[in-house]
């Protein structure tokens, strides 16, 4: 009997795969999007921490500081519900429409921008790391300072990045299940509906489980290997 | 904007933030519990490694909303659970946060210990034995006092993203600070107010455990001179603790 139940378990489990199939692609698409966001506001945030323009300075730090001291799920509501809120009134004063945010594009930009503030360090420690001497030498070579910057700093900022930007990867690919809060249909959010559907919640949320340990496998395969190419021709 | 309403809600707020820290508390409190034998073993290679390694890595692996609900809507689904002993504990949504939470700070709090323990310089532990000191007076008067002052940097953060990591127990019906905030948005139909007052008491929260911790670090780590230490030259200009995104949820 026992086993019969297991069996019909799984049944459920395959009878949702396609929906929970879709639910990885939005997990995975929010991840990534909010990735390239985080990595956009991260390069702005690391020129202006190290820019010499106090104003500059000070609204990156105010950035850094707002992302460190409130937790993910706060912002993300705040910006989906405030968000909302705020928009509707603007638009409203202009022509009096409704607008909705999505889900999905309130979730990336949520994500997004706490990330690029964990970036932000991530890529100003990384530029620091970069001895003083190699900007001076393309300098002296007549280098003018874009080109300096991009043929010379850049490749050894990202070198030195890479192992902090790999590990922000991971921690924001995990942080996208709070979206589902949200009501966003991601892996986490179909698969509460699913649970509650056919009543096996415990099957799906370990289905859920193996997913991210999947994700999170793959992905430090992939840093390993990256890793290894960045720092090819070092000596370790 | 109207704060009208979030000052005449003032105690629930109160109550809120009571429950924030409780939970914070008693997460980190069992995640230590979770944590000693965990790294000891993971470091030594024992016969429960490889079981300690499996569980800081799924643990540090997934998500934690997830791991909560798999303990909250999850185990429900047994008869065998909803039949035993600990159900009363399990049925309740408080206890469940307790048991994600504990178990997902242990697991993060295994792998930072484990760390401060391999970096444990040698000649410490054979002075001890020179010493004649026995083998668990050699781990729990040298070895582990000196691995728990190494990682206290990482602990604090460990320690703010438990604080953060417990904004999930609102979403399963807890009033903790996140959850009065929705709670008071919700009443009055409004969009900030709630969320932008839970948002400054966190903020709240957050700088006085890092300056906490600062002051901890100054008292234990003082033999590391910290202002000469390279982990932190680079943020020597701005005396600011560097954030080398730690391992985060």
């Amino acid at each position: 009997m026992r086993t019969l139940q297991g069996v019909r378990n799984l049944d459920k489990l395959l009878e949702f795969a396609p929906l929970l199939g879709r639910g990885v692609l939005v997990t995975v698409g929010v991840a990534v999007l909010a990735l390239v966001l985080a990595t956009a506001l991260g390069a702005l945030g690391a020129a202006a921490k190290l820019s010499r323009n106090l104003i500059f300075n000070w609204v990156a730090q105010v950035y850094t500081t707002i992302v460190r001291g409130v937790p993910d799920l706060v912002l993300i509501l705040l910006i989906y519900f405030g968000g909302q809120r705020l928009l509707n009134t603007v638009v409203q004063s202009f022509d009096g429409g409704y607008v909705e945010i999505s889900k999905f594009w309130a979730g990336v930009i949520s994500i997004g921008f706490i990330y690029g503030a964990y970036l932000t360090e991530t890529f100003r420690g990384a530029y620091m790391t970069v001895p003083k001497g190699q900007a001076e030498a393309a300098k002296s070579m007549g280098m003018r300072p874009l080109p300096v910057l991009w043929t010379v700093l850049l490749p050894q900022i990202m070198r030195f990045a890479l192992p902090g930007y790999g590990n922000v990867w991971m921690v924001l690919v995990k942080s996208t299940a709070v979206v589902s809060v949200i009501g966003l249909e991601d892996l986490v959010g179909l698969a509460d509906k699913a649970g509650k559907a056919t009543r096996a919640p415990f099957l799906f949320f370990v289905a859920v489980i193996l997913v991210y340990l999947a994700i999170t496998w793959v992905s430090q395969l992939a840093l390993k290997y990256a890793d290894e190419r960045a720092n090819r021709g070092q000596t370790a | 904007m109207n704060f009208d309403l979030v000052f005449k809600h003032w105690d629930l707020f109160l109550g809120g933030v009571w429950v924030t820290l409780h939970l914070t508390v008693i997460a980190l409190a069992l995640g230590m519990l979770i944590a000693l034998p965990a790294s000891l073993s993971m470091a030594r290679n024992t016969r429960f490694s490889p079981l300690a390694r499996g569980y800081v890595y799924v643990f540090r692996g997934t998500p934690l909303l997830v791991q909560t609900y798999l303990i909250y809507y999850g185990l429900g689904q047994f008869e065998l659970v909803r039949d035993s002993f600990a159900w009363p504990l399990l049925r309740e949504a408080w206890w469940c946060a307790v048991i994600a939470f504990s178990l997902n700070s242990g697991a993060y709090t295994a792998e930072i210990l484990r760390g401060a323990i391999k970096t444990t310089p040698k000649g410490e532990i054979e002075g001890a034995m020179a010493l004649g000191l026995s083998g668990r007076q050699v781990t729990w008067l040298v070895l582990m006092p000196s691995a728990m002052r190494r990682a206290l940097p990482q602990y604090g953060n460990e320690v703010v993203f438990m604080l953060h990591g417990t904004v999930v127990a609102s979403v399963i019906t807890i009033q903790d600070i996140l959850g009065v905030g929705r709670t008071v948005n919700a009443k009055y139909y409004i969009a900030y107010e709630g969320f932008l007052s839970a948002a400054a008491l966190y903020m709240i929260i957050t700088f006085v455990v890092v300056r906490l911790f600062r002051l901890v670090e100054q008292r234990y780590l003082k033999h590391l001179n910290l202002e000469n230490v390279s982990a932190r030259k680079s943020d020597s200009e701005t005396g600011e603790v560097p954030v080398a995104v730690p391992a985060m949820r």
